[in-house]
């Protein structure tokens, strides 16, 4: 836990305009970050010998819209170091008018299916990614379906009836 | 790596081929019979779970994750139950770890069967895969008797498990426990060092332990690399420091070397078994709290307030504190986390699903560069992918 914390203070003091919040929940870290920084914060994180954080655990998006009204999109990297065995969960926001953030794929080879899902999932664009294409939705699909205002049984042709049936016409 | 000839001929493997486990379509560019490249393509089995558990109460949402790696129902629960259970700040009872211990090594087992089964189908040794089917046969059996399904057990609830081991159980246990140690000699004696087996996996498909971190691997397709990382020791949950287990890792990280570690796993989840039934300390199956833990179902029709709570459970749902958490899980194919931000009503705000195969499927466009393409179906059944979990 000390040490934990001690992450989150080193950041701070190596980028002072980088970290804009910092949580404690359920013994969990969580380090807010400007957007404009994330290239910078992953690269030491990845890099400095205290932390360590070679292993990305995962990466995603999460639409706050219906968190707090802020209209906003979060990207949420959860890292880890094999090394010194300890955790930390870095968030960017981003707003839901310009979704787009600099990507990591360069820090983490991982990041980029991560991306391209989250891309596929909130529409988030990532600059610098080598293949930003969509990876679980079909060809062709339209909408961002993890969106909050997308409608659960979605908005793709009811049945695929329908679309032969079109196709008959 | 570049063509050496100009005719680069581009195939389509998969999503109907046998050896890529279920729906998995790869693009190959060969030159000759080298991969030149390899494009994986998924999501052919994409059915919207993390959508679909905004829309469900956290007790409903436990039968989807059967349906990820529904090779191991129970490693899935057990993530999700305990990424529950951290929101809420609860533990589940020492017998119930215990309990859930023994259904997830269970599972290990069978998953890890049903790997190499199939694995080996695919290099073309035939036979492990009968043997390995009439152990799994037992272990379904197993999980029959306990949850009552063989397949999508939804065994584990948020507190502690359903209900509790049946008469039995304990016999039937240690018997498989006792047999398999011979069982997995006799596999090993088809495969470990047959002429055929180590020409089709040596030296196939490697990746470097730095490549297999930044890659992001995890489970035994890492520790095939060499690195030793468990979670069930690194950051032991539900009990797992009080069991004694040893963790293998490979050396050179190819096809061979992840089978040993498989192989090697296998034996030591069945000691971890072996353990947990010997010393499963007595008390309750699921934590007394009513308000989030579902009651024993045979108070329900004795006593007035259990029924009740029941009710409430069931119809209202369970509201966690406004929070985040990340859990993750040694599940049989790497780590299994489970992100649940909750903002404090019955439904989870956001679930992301961390699925293992995903991540270790993106490794294998690193492993198969420059490689026969006989080889390629030698290094998907290494990496051991659910497609399941890989599309959510």
């Amino acid at each position: 836990m000390a040490e934990m914390s001690a992450i989150g203070k080193k950041l701070k003091e190596t980028f002072p305009d980088a970290v804009t919040g910092m949580k404690t929940f359920r013994g969990e870290l969580t380090v807010s970050i400007n957007k404009d920084y994330i290239g910078k914060v992953a690269e030491f994180l990845c890099n400095d010998d205290e932390s360590d954080f070679g292993y990305l655990s995962d990466l995603c998006g999460v639409d706050k819209s219906r968190l707090d009204n802020s209209n906003a999109f979060e990207v949420v990297y959860h890292l880890y170091s094999l090394r010194h065995n300890h955790r930390v969960r870095l968030k960017v926001e981003i707003p839901a008018s310009n979704p787009s953030i600099k990507t990591v794929t360069n820090v983490w080879k991982t990041a980029d299916w991560h991306e391209r899902e989250a891309y596929d999932m909130f529409g988030i664009i990532f600059e610098g990614h080598p293949n930003l294409e969509r990876i679980l939705t079909p060809e062709g699909f339209e909408g961002y379906p993890l969106r909050k205002d997308y409608p659960l049984k979605g908005r793709q042709p009811a049945s695929l009836r329908e679309v032969y049936r079109k196709g008959e016409e | 790596m570049t063509a050496t000839t100009q005719q680069v001929m581009t195939i389509n493997m998969g999503p109907q081929h046998p050896s890529t486990h279920g729906v998995l379509r790869l693009i190959l560019e060969l030159d000759g019979e080298t991969v030149v490249k390899s494009t994986p393509h998924i999501g052919f089995l994409h059915r919207g779970i993390e959508k679909l558990a905004e829309h469900k109460t956290y007790h409903q949402f436990i039968t989807l994750t059967d349906r990820l790696d529904y090779l191991a129902p129970m490693s899935n629960n057990l993530g999700y139950a305990l990424a529950v259970e951290k929101l809420l700040d609860i533990e589940a009872p020492k017998r119930s770890q215990y309990i859930r211990i023994i259904l997830c090594e269970l599972t290990r087992i069978s998953s890890h069967l049903l790997w190499l089964a199939t694995h080996a189908l695919d290099i073309g040794a035939m036979t492990v895969f009968f043997y390995c089917f009439r152990e799994r046969e037992t272990l379904n059996d197993i999980f029959e008797m306990v949850a009552g399904a063989r397949m999508n057990l939804s065994y584990v609830r948020i507190g502690g498990v359903a209900r509790d081991l049946p008469d039995g159980f304990a016999e039937k246990a240690r018997e498989f426990v006792n047999a398999f140690p011979g069982r997995l000699r006799e596999y090993e004696t088809l495969l470990t060092k047959n002429k055929i087996w180590l020409m089709r996996t040596k030296d196939v498909g490697i990746i470097s332990a730095e490549d297999a971190i930044n890659y992001g691997l995890s489970g035994p397709s890492i520790r095939g690399s060499g690195v030793k990382w468990d979670i069930r020791k690194s950051e032991p949950y539900s009990s797992y420091n009080e069991m004694d287990f040893i963790v293998p890792v490979g050396k050179n990280g190819d096809v061979y070397d992840r089978y040993l570690v498989r192989i090697e796993e296998m034996r030591q989840s069945n000691e971890i078994v072996r353990q947990a039934v010997d010393t499963l300390p007595k008390g309750e199956f699921i934590a007394d709290i009513p308000d989030v833990a579902l009651p024993q179902k045979v108070n329900l029709k004795k006593s007035m307030e259990s029924l009740i709570h029941h009710f409430k459970i069931v119809t209202d749902g369970i509201c966690p504190p406004v929070g985040e958490v990340y859990v993750c899980v040694e599940a049989p194919k790497g780590e299994l986390g489970y992100y649940i931000i909750s903002d404090g009503t019955k439904n989870p705000y956001r679930i992301k699903i961390r699925p293992p195969s995903f991540v270790n499927l993106e490794g294998l466009q690193k492993m198969i560069e420059g490689h026969l393409l006989a080889d390629v179906v030698a290094v998907i059944g290494s990496l051991d992918i659910v497609l399941g979990e890989i599309d959510r």
